[in-house]
């Protein structure tokens, strides 16, 4: 722990009270995380016991069909949803940023829906919404559609969108808007200011963006089930599955898993988000 | 103001806006810019000359950005006739124009060398990447930049930065530079420097300088001709000497340096009458009656001890009697502020020896040569009461 200033630090109870205030809290954060690592190397059927370490359930984890099915959606929803979401996300961005045009204002405020509004509620919109398209589609085109992967990717962009979004915004409003103005007057056309001037200068937010984007779909489990169909099943879906099936420690393998992608993508787009800051915020 | 010279005057006007001098780098005419409300820029009719360093002054929000703005193509008037070397290019993007500009904060792309920011303007232009780089490498040599290639801005100093802006406009061979405030953001030593290399730089290439600043010692230091804004509205053309010895309102009398304004009405006989009652003989052709200022250059004038008046009387110049009220030290010169019994007047003495020492309370008489004065005609604008 390092002092903000000797005059401004508390001594004493106040000091001792929140100091434990702050393990606690850690404590609360990572007691589960710690548990569950550890767990998920016992060599015991039950997923709370201790019976020495083995690496059989990530063995199980490797070999289980299922598994790597539901691992192989998730990836392929997350990639193509984040593909989407960082052009229309950034595209979003860079019109409420550069442009002035009629309902301006609303638009950058129903961006923010889907980051602002629950999971559940979402889940159902999306759920009613393909539905009833379904529905009219085969009323009138006597189209045959199914909930399924396609459902699940449309609802990953509708709410990757506005976190791309606003992560693109944020680096673009840092910009140094002169830049472009700079480029057309050192007779680039208005695509090449883009391509050479702005595109390098907001790199790291899209790329920070879609690290985001990749993370949240791939956590989703909410929107993903209530939008999924038979074979389009995600990983975390799947998991939570398992838990009403009946639990075996593999559980706690596959959670690691996943944990570990998260916390590297979001590691990741941190990253990204803060190189060339120094670049970024010259000139 | 008669009719008949009302009816002259517009004429002349009318006059100005059809004649469009053949060798005039950019010409602006009836040039009128809006945002929304507020009008930016009004009505400015102005020819820059070839090979010309031309500066547009005024204080912050006068529309000389504005103006500058629009030559580059940046934006684009509401109104008016704005040609370069006689093509119009009113509403011309900036990529299609022959000008290139040096921008206020250099705008240097932060993600490219100092090779690169200098061959961008070549490389959108489609030249050969190995004539880019011959150029660029000249550009950079030329503004004292060798070695320094391959560095990012944010490695250059102020100065340094400063520098790539002006090889990154130069190496385009521009048929004008624009110029927004360069200066404005090195430190005094630095910018003194730069003054004189720029000036230097521009006679050499013999490009025609535009150059916006707020700065009037700058504007008169580098400038050919300076162009004096205010509120959107151009107020004088002219070489430094004659905007300083001749300004043609209070406006600028008072921008261009120390002034002190002394309000007056004309009389017959080139005579005019000072607030106070004293006449005094300066020429002027105003109607009588006319309300005007005189102004007087602070090291125009100078003290004397009140016992002296009778002989500077007869010295044929002027005198005001007054009574020391602050003297300031400058090294060079001493400046005194002295109470008159209807205004305040400030005298600068060169601090020479032999020259008189006055302090506070000292009382003294102001005086000075008949052909020291300027007359500007009183039109209401700014007074002294908001300069430092």
């Amino acid at each position: 722990m390092t002092a903000v200033g000797p005059s401004v630090e508390p001594r004493g109870l106040p000091r001792f009270a929140m100091r434990a205030n702050a393990w606690l809290v850690y404590l609360f954060f990572y007691a589960p995380i710690f548990l569950l690592i550890v767990f998920s190397f016992s060599d015991d059927r039950l997923v709370g016991r201790w019976g020495g370490f083995t690496l059989r359930w990530y063995g199980e984890f490797a070999n289980n069909s299922e598994v790597q099915q539901s691992l192989w959606v998730s990836v392929r929803v997350a990639v193509l949803s984040t593909l989407v979401a960082v052009v229309l996300g950034t595209l979003a961005a860079l019109a409420l940023v550069r442009f002035r045009f009629f309902g301006k204002k609303v638009f950058d405020a129903l961006l923010y829906l889907p980051v602002i509004i629950p999971d559940v509620t979402m889940a159902v919109m999306m759920l009613l919404f393909f539905t009833r398209l379904f529905d009219v589609l085969d009323d009138t085109f006597g189209l045959q559609l199914a909930k399924g992967f396609g459902s699940i990717v449309v609802s990953h962009v509708a709410f990757n969108i506005s976190f791309v979004s606003i992560v693109v915004r944020a680096r673009l409003e840092g910009m140094n808007e002169t830049l472009e103005e700079a480029a057309v007057d050192l007779y680039a056309t208005p695509w090449q200011s883009f391509r050479y001037v702005t595109f390098p200068q907001i790199l790291p937010g899209i790329a920070g963006g879609a690290l985001l984007a990749l993370t949240l779909s791939l956590d989703d489990v909410v929107i993903s089930q209530f939008v999924a169909g038979p074979g389009s099943t995600t990983l975390p879906v799947f998991v939570f599955g398992l838990i009403r099936r009946g639990v075996t420690p593999m559980i706690n393998a596959v959670s690691v898993v996943m944990l570990v992608a998260s916390v590297t993508l979001v590691v990741l787009s941190l990253v990204a988000q803060r190189s060339r800051d120094a670049a970024g915020s010259d000139g | 103001m008669t009719e008949t010279q009302a009816g002259i005057q517009a004429a002349e006007e009318m006059a100005a806006v059809e004649e469009r001098s053949v060798d005039s780098a950019v010409s602006l005419r009836g040039i009128t810019k809006r945002f929304d409300d507020v009008v930016a820029v009004d009505n400015v009719n102005l020819d820059i000359a070839d090979g010309e360093f031309f500066a547009l002054l005024g204080p912050s929000g006068c529309g000389k950005t504005t103006t500058l703005r629009m030559i580059a193509g940046l934006e684009f008037p509401t109104e008016g006739s704005l040609t370069i070397f006689g093509d119009e290019v009113g509403t011309l993007p900036p990529n299609k124009r022959p000008v290139n500009t040096v921008f206020q904060n250099y705008a240097l792309f932060p993600h490219m060398s100092v090779l690169d920011n200098v061959t961008f303007g070549l490389r959108m232009q489609g030249v050969s990447k190995s004539e880019a780089k011959q150029r660029a490498t000249d550009a950079i040599a030329m503004v004292q930049l060798e070695g320094r290639e391959q560095r990012k801005p944010s490695q250059l100093s102020g100065g340094q930065q400063q520098r790539v802006a002006l090889a990154r406009a130069l190496v385009n061979r521009p048929k004008v530079l624009l110029l927004d405030e360069p200066l404005g953001a090195l430190d005094l030593k630095l910018r003194q420097q730069m003054q004189g290399e720029l000036k230097s730089l521009q006679r050499e290439l013999g490009i025609t300088f535009v150059f916006v600043t707020h700065d009037q010692e700058e504007a008169l230091t580098m400038s050919d001709r300076i162009a004096v804004m205010n509120e959107g509205l151009l107020l004088q053309v002219s070489d430094p000497e004659s905007l300083y010895e001749r300004p043609v309102n209070r406006f600028v009398a008072d921008f261009i340096g120390q002034t002190n304004l002394l309000d007056a009405t004309a009389e017959a006989d080139n005579t005019v009458c000072l607030a106070n009652g004293v006449r005094v003989a300066v020429d002027h052709d105003l109607a009588i009656g006319t309300k005007l200022a005189l102004c007087l250059r602070p090291e125009r004038a100078s003290v004397v001890a009140d016992a002296d008046g009778d002989a500077a009387q007869t010295t044929a110049g002027h005198y005001l009697p007054g009574v020391v009220k602050r003297v300031t030290y400058l090294g060079t010169d001493r400046i005194y502020d002295v109470a008159l019994d209807w205004m305040e007047l400030e005298v600068r003495e060169g601090n020479r020896p032999g020259s008189g020492r006055f302090v506070e309370g000292d009382r003294v008489n102001v005086i000075w040569e008949p052909d020291s004065v300027a007359v500007v005609p009183d039109d209401g604008s700014s007074t002294g009461a908001d300069r430092s």
